[in-house]
């Protein structure tokens, strides 16, 4: 099923870095683990028969191939490129979150894992976890910062009624950072027999690794069914960046080939304002979570909060791959508003019925700055990652 | 000769103990008065912990003084001073602890030429493994501050003897897998045994501290039986949340230090 490129770009190094950025910052309590982590990955990979399982569940039980749908009112409402939406809200539990929560359980089942931990920020990879954990039967503990768990009730009732047990996290900013934090601390505790599936391609090796290719099947995809409607490549391919897994997960099969890639951040308020999460516009780099990577924190190398409307952006950090990726100028970052991602939100939804996630609302809202550059006989495909239902409570007190 | 190893080398009939606190906490004056009260009531090395927003190797307890400490404004600079200051009346081995994103935003070589000219003697990454200290390395050796590795319970006897060779002072022996804090001594006292005897084959050149956990004298002897000292955070940072800022907290604080090292109060 997967269309294997042949790529003369080859991330990360045998240590985890992507150019400068990566590596395994974590407790030497975590070394074994992650040791262990890669032998264990490196072997699945190349076991036709682990490659076989995941796509299997992939096609019955996530539903994939996700459609590539041609937004038609929405390329007349800009009148410019064709845009195509890859359809990763139409994945079973509502956004791309699943296809790596399948590849990682899988991975754990065959290492013996008895336990599984998450962190989740907009409770779309927490609900995604509790999904495959209900689905093999396994223990399943999900960190989330408390005003998450405000913000996105919806999928905290999701994940408690698939048997999870949701763990309210109170310190630092209450959010995807925190959770993280807890995560990892429940982690070095129980390494023994627990798995933590990351839900992002963030944190040490090999996890931006393995998280990238667990998504990549979405632009391996992207690739073969625009292959079959237009027969060629697309101009832009755009995804919003919050760790960056929906992104590296469409850009990955793309990185060689002749396409402007653009990934939109979270801005807030504004990226001037002090209330943001533009990691790649406003950041420096630095190191949290396992990897190094560019960081919002400040002269003293503390960590600050990051602002988002969408609890899926609202992370100061971002994977290590996009770092790589900005510095090298093969991908372009830009960030939108809190105000222009709601705006995208109904715009998507008077003109396509497609109510979009507020992470995916920000890439969205890009098209704006794009679309008037571009021509009729252009291509644009960008990721609509996931689904809004989780996200009316705070759409409509806006509307 | 580094203050450390000559600490080793002066206390070989007994248990060398090292306290950890946050810099900083309970507030940024009382830092260098902790250190030297430590030193008066039987502390051997003191571990200056650099309070970071995300400390993810550490319990609540630590969680908590590094909160305190950074709203109480403290900074690698004045840390520092903290130490330069303390200089002025003690020639007890400071070790610097702390995670590494506050080093890299300072900027690594100025880092460890600043903290060598303060006075410190070593240094503790948490979160900075074998595998990618090689970024500090030579900082390092180049202004004499030693780097201490640690070993948990699960660490290898190869990666065991690789801490051994990297790090200079001693080795850092995390008795139990975990995050930072107080236990229940017997708790620690069943996994640690067999770790520390499985160190002691492998760790040859460095002496050997082991800490996490450690609440008491007999926590710390016990515990200690087979190394050459332990090391005490939480619990100490513990006591001094529970007393500051009554009236005689150093008092009470001092004490806890006197009994930890003597089994008795200093009063
Ligand atoms: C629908 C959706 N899109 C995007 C994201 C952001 O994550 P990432 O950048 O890893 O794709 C999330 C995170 O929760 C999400 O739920």
């Amino acid at each position: 099923m997967s269309v294997i490129t042949t790529t003369t770009y080859s991330k990360p190094n045998h240590k985890g870095y992507f150019g400068a950025y990566g590596g395994k910052f974590v407790p030497e309590t975590l070394i074994p683990a992650l040791n262990d982590l890669e032998v264990a990955y490196k072997e699945a990979s190349e076991d036709a028969e682990f490659e076989k399982e995941y796509l299997h569940l992939l096609h019955e039980y996530v539903g994939r191939p996700t459609e590539l749908s041609f937004a038609d009112r929405l390329t007349g409402f800009y009148g410019g490129a064709k845009i195509y939406l890859k359809r990763e809200d139409l994945c079973h539990t509502g956004a791309h979150k699943i296809n790596n929560a399948i590849g990682q359980i899988l991975l754990a089942l065959r290492m013996g894992k008895k336990r599984i931990i998450a962190e989740t920020g907009a409770g779309q990879h927490g609900v995604a976890t509790a999904t495959a954990c209900a689905k093999f039967g396994v223990e399943c503990v999900v960190y989330m910062g408390e005003e998450d768990m405000v913000r996105q009730k919806l999928n905290v009732d999701r994940m408690q009624l698939m048997g999870a047990e949701v763990r309210g996290v109170s310190s630092g900013s209450k959010t995807l950072k925190d959770a993280t934090n807890e995560a990892i601390r429940d982690w070095v505790t129980n390494v023994d027999d627990t798995f933590y599936i990351i839900g992002s391609v963030v944190g040490p090796h090999p996890y931006p690794m393995m998280v990238r290719n667990f998504h990549r099947i979405i632009g391996d995809e992207t690739k073969r069914q625009l292959m079959d409607i237009e027969g060629r490549l697309p101009d832009y391919l755009i995804a919003c960046v919050g760790g960056g897994s929906n992104a590296m997960g469409i850009f990955y099969p793309f990185i060689n080939d002749d396409v402007h890639i653009i990934g939109v951040e979270a801005g807030g308020l504004g990226v001037e304002s002090g209330q943001t999460a533009a990691t790649l516009t406003k950041g420096k780099p630095g190191v949290l979570h396992g990897s190094m990577s560019y960081l919002l924190h400040d002269q003293e190398g503390q960590i600050e909060l990051a602002h988002s409307i969408s609890a899926g952006l609202d992370y100061p950090g971002i994977g290590p791959e996009h770092a790589y990726l900005h510095d090298t100028k093969r991908v372009d970052y830009h960030a939108v508003t809190d105000a222009e991602a709601l705006e995208a939100v109904s715009l998507l939804s008077r003109l396509e019925g497609i109510i979009p996630a507020l992470e995916t609302a920000h890439a969205f809202a890009w098209l704006e700055k794009l679309m008037p550059k571009t021509t009729s006989e252009e291509i644009v495909v960008l990721n609509c990652s996931g689904r809004g239902d989780k996200d009316m409570e705070t759409i409509s007190k806006y509307l | 000769m580094n203050r450390i190893n000559k600490v080793f080398e002066q206390k070989k009939d007994e248990k060398v103990m090292s306290l950890f606190i946050t810099a900083g906490y309970p507030n940024v004056n009382e830092t260098v008065n902790l250190i030297l009260g430590f030193e008066r009531n039987g502390a051997d090395i003191v571990e200056l912990g650099m309070p970071f927003s995300d400390p993810l190797a550490d319990g609540p307890i630590i969680q908590y003084s590094s909160n305190v400490a950074i709203s109480n404004g403290v900074t690698i600079q004045g840390i520092f001073d903290m130490v330069a200051e303390t200089r002025k009346n003690s020639e007890i081995p400071i070790i610097l602890m702390g995670y590494i994103n506050p080093m890299v935003r300072y900027g690594l070589e100025k880092f460890f030429s600043n903290a060598a000219k303060a006075g410190v003697d070593g240094l503790i990454v948490p979160d900075l493994p074998l595998d990618e200290a090689t970024m500090i390395e030579e900082f390092a050796h180049s202004n004499g501050i030693q780097l201490i590795y640690l070993i948990a319970p699960n660490t290898s006897d190869e990666r065991m003897q690789l801490s051994d060779d990297k790090s200079n002072g001693f080795v850092y022996c995390v008795s139990v897998t975990g995050v930072t804090g107080a236990r229940d001594g017997s708790e620690v006292q069943q996994s640690v045994d067999t770790f520390i005897q499985r160190s002691k084959a492998n760790i040859t050149k460095n002496p050997l501290m082991v800490g996490f956990g450690i609440k008491n004298y007999n926590d710390a002897q016990s515990i200690s039986k087979e190394a050459d000292g332990f090391i005490v955070g939480s619990a100490l940072i513990e006591i001094i949340r529970d007393t500051y800022p009554t009236e005689n907290w150093k008092d009470e604080v001092f004490n806890f230090v006197h009994q930890l090292k003597f089994g008795y109060p200093n009063q």
